[in-house]
């Protein structure tokens, strides 16, 4: 699975999970949940399509390393890696 | 004599006095203009407007006529087109009634019937409206009526101004000219500058500015209306309340300019609702300014019964303060 | 013959304007068919037909604002012959497909179904569209504002000049980023202060609270959840609508509507899912049947429920159905929350975060997983004592999560 541009993956299915938010504004390092107010039904489907894009297994025990995008990239990176 | 003042001088007079002021004034500067009406002469006048003017001007120039409205009428048409400038009184708008033929079909039509060779520059004055406890007969308001007559102009003075002002520029017209005086005003005091004289009779005036709502009135129900107003005020309603002056042309351009800044209208007039001149004022409202209508526009009319003797009757049948105070409220949906 | 009319999709909507017809004359129709999508207050909202037959015509013209209850359309209904010469349509010669159900009309057949059209108010009729002075209507359109989206403040509750300008004052609409259509964040802002304010003045509602332990229920979760791709994961979200559902086919006095003067019941459950929008909006469409759903059907439908609300499409069906409400505010929220219910509904459960608390287990105190469930119902209808067993019950099915 190699050549997938994480990066912006991870910024285009924030974006499909919450459509009117620029992300350009949005802290790579801040909690995501609270930087662009979703909840945990707009994080499990950002984590389906995280998971359908990747096919990175992303079990719930791993939700605490996704809080950020920057985690998130961190994250989806090691495991393509 | 008016010169004789300095211009801010004022003196203190009454509507009466305005009028015989207007009346002697046109008598002394126009040797054309005479006056003629039942009892203007030796009783001088049946509300005194024309008291000594037969001592001043002598019986030629104040001519006291029979009891013959459409006669006089007639004669003074045939006056004016003779090439005098005739003052007929008629006593009160009741009585012109007899004079009504003369007035439509004479007076108003002769310059379209002649093919513009006549003209009838005529100044007819009548007292109108109620309020003295003289009955039905003598206090109806049909100067609406008067208004629906196309070749005519229809005046209410209602101030000391333009009660000294505008009979010099009606005399001044080519067309017959009607001016109505309300009965409540011939008592009505004030201050009119000393140097007073003609004013214009084409325009509606604003006497007293207001952004909330436009109340629209003439004549003897003017003074209400600004009372009114004065009581919208301290309920912290700021109404503007327009004398339209002329019935007929109507100003249209003061009332849609009025109305279309403050969206909403009630118009005062003492005539009957039914057909009345507040329906075709706020018929032009429609037309002219609907889209910045905030209200339904409303009306303040006479009760439409013939106007009664007793006087709480009487007062009951006529527009009076608290129903203007009201629909302005209701117009403001505060009622 | 049947009148397919403008649907009441809340009680306080008095007008929608048809903005797309998903059907043609000579379309069969039936049962739960969307035909039309109509734009309220609440978002363009894709509306269902509860008759079985065939489009005969449309009565109004697309991008048409209607009060509700106007025919929008003619439904030729089962066996009927047209009334006039059918216009010709490829399907009229056809013969009419066997009524799976061939009974009268279903809408009358179960109560809280939309398509009857209900005053929004026992005082009026019909309500007319929306009344406006002139002034008002002139500076709504110059720029662009909805009246419908407005409260007025003039006699009999017309819209006025100055209802306007309050709208395009500061609190005028941003204008906002990418946001789906048929959500107008405003006219929705608008609808929930006419409904909440009217339930704050006509409901009397009372408030109960009940914490309960639900640390089995999050490990058997984390358990199932473990084994499963993200698409197939359970939310404790979907658990807590079941438990709601479950719980209220026994205590039918907070499942159903108030509506002139009395209440009826609802034999059919549908929990309506409170839904927030980023921006400031709320909504609660209905999720069906939520008694007779699988914990996995539910969890889909509620994650389709979300997307589409959030997205400005939300079905008619969905909008008006709900026999009851749920709101939870997920593990960020707060630890409780006593809602308001939404009128002509009686009652709505609240469901706060879980949060670790010491709590005592088989007399000794440990670390528990806690969550407080709060109801708020109307006292018109139930009191206390049904409400404290009502929330017991849910808390005890929420706590026996392998048999919801």
């Amino acid at each position: 699975m190699t050549g997938i541009d994480v990066r912006k993956t991870v910024l285009e299915e924030i974006n499909n999970v919450a459509p009117e938010v620029d992300l350009a504004t949005v802290d790579p390092a801040a909690d995501l949940r609270e930087a662009i107010d979703i909840d945990s039904m707009d994080f499990l489907n950002l984590v389906t399509a995280l998971h359908r894009r990747t096919s990175v297994e992303i079990p719930e025990t791993d939700y605490p390393k996704l809080v950020t995008i920057s985690g998130m990239i961190a994250y989806l990176e090691a495991k393509l890696g | 004599m008016q010169q004789a003042a300095a211009r801010t001088d004022t003196v203190e007079t009454t509507y009466r006095e305005a009028v015989r002021a207007a009346l002697r004034d046109a008598l002394g500067r126009d040797n054309r203009v005479f006056l003629m009406g039942e009892d203007v002469g030796r009783y001088g006048g049946c509300y005194a407007v024309s008291h000594g003017l037969l001592a001043e001007f002598g019986p030629e120039r104040i001519r006291d006529t029979p009891l013959s409205e459409s006669g006089f009428t007639g004669a003074g048409i045939g006056a004016a087109m003779a090439g005098m400038r005739p003052i007929v009184e008629l006593m009160t708008v009741n009585f012109s009634l007899l004079a009504l033929d003369q007035i439509l079909n004479n007076a108003a039509t002769i310059r379209h019937m002649s093919g513009n060779q006549f003209g009838v520059p005529l100044v007819i004055r009548m007292a109108t409206g109620a309020g003295r406890q003289l009955a039905a007969q003598h206090s109806h308001s049909l100067e609406g009526w008067y208004a629906h007559i196309p070749g005519i102009k229809v005046l209410t003075p209602a101030t000391l101004e333009d009660a000294r002002g505008m009979l010099w520029t009606a005399l001044q017209e080519p067309d017959p000219v009607l001016i109505f005086e309300n009965v409540m005003l011939y008592n009505m005091s004030g201050n009119l500058a000393c140097d007073a004289g003609a004013v214009d009779i084409d325009k509606a005036a604003v006497r007293r500015k207001g952004r909330d709502i436009s109340l629209i009135t003439y004549g003897g129900s003017l003074w209400k209306t600004l009372e009114a107003a004065s009581v919208l005020a301290t309920e912290g309603i700021e109404a503007e309340v327009i004398d339209l002056r002329s019935l007929r042309p109507l100003d249209d351009a003061t009332i849609m300019t009025s109305v279309t800044r403050t969206r909403r209208a009630v118009i005062v007039d003492e005539g009957w609702r039914s057909g009345s001149l507040a329906a075709e004022i706020g018929m032009r409202i429609v037309e002219q300014a609907f889209w910045s209508l905030d209200a339904p526009i409303g009306r303040v009319c006479s009760e439409e019964v013939p106007i009664p003797y007793p006087r709480h009757l009487e007062m009951a049948a006529l527009p009076q303060l608290p129903k203007i105070v009201a629909a302005a409220k209701t117009a403001l949906g505060q009622a | 013959m049947a009148e397919f009319r403008m649907p009441s999709l809340g009680a306080d909507m008095e007008a929608g304007t048809l903005v797309e017809w998903l059907v043609k004359p000579g379309d069969e129709v039936k049962r739960g068919d969307i035909i039309a999508v109509v734009e309220t207050q609440k978002g363009a909202i894709e509306v269902e037909t509860f008759q079985i037959g065939r489009i005969e015509k449309f009565l109004v013209d697309l991008n048409t604002k209607v009060p509700v209850g106007t025919p929008i359309a003619i439904i030729q209904t089962e066996g009927e012959q047209a009334a006039v010469p059918a216009e010709p349509s490829p399907s009229s010669e056809l013969p009419v497909a066997p009524a799976p159900e061939p009974r009268p009309p279903p809408l009358l057949a179960v109560p809280p179904v939309p398509a009857v059209v209900r005053a929004p108010s026992p005082a009026h009729g019909i309500m007319p569209r929306p009344i406006a002075s002139p002034a008002a209507r002139q500076l709504a359109a110059q720029h662009n504002v909805d009246l419908s989206s407005l409260t007025g403040s003039g006699p009999n509750g017309a819209i006025l000049a100055a209802d306007v300008e309050r709208r395009l004052g500061p609190t005028a609409p941003s204008p906002e980023r990418k946001r789906a259509t048929g959500l107008d964040l405003a006219a929705m802002r608008t609808a929930i202060a006419a409904a909440m304010a009217r339930s704050k003045r006509e409901i009397p509602h009372y408030y109960l609270e009940h914490q309960i332990d639900v640390s089995h229920t999050e490990q058997w979760l984390a358990e199932r959840n473990a084994t499963l791709p993200p698409d197939s994961r359970l939310l404790m979200g979907a658990l807590a609508l079941k438990a709601v559902a479950l719980a209220i086919r026994r205590f039918p006095a907070f499942n159903g509507f108030y509506r002139d003067n009395r209440f009826e019941s609802s034999t059919a459950v549908h929990v309506g899912v409170a839904i927030s929008i980023r921006g400031g909006g709320l909504a609660a469409p209905a999720l069906r049947d939520t008694d007779q759903l699988s914990l996995d059907e539910l969890m889909h439908g509620m994650r389709d429920l979300v997307q589409r609300t959030r997205a400005g499409r939300i079905r008619s069906s969905e909008i008006s159905d709900s026999t009851v409400t749920v709101s939870s505010l997920g593990e960020r929220g707060v630890e409780a929350l006593y809602g308001v219910i939404y009128p002509p509904q009686v009652a709505i459960v609240g469901f706060g975060k879980v949060v670790t608390r010491p709590w005592v287990v088989d007399g000794a105190i440990g670390p528990r997983s806690v969550i407080t469930i709060t109801l708020a119902a109307d006292h018109r209808v139930s009191d206390g004592h049904a409400g404290a067993l009502f929330l017991a019950e849910i808390g005890k099915l929420l706590q026996e999560p392998e048999k919801l």
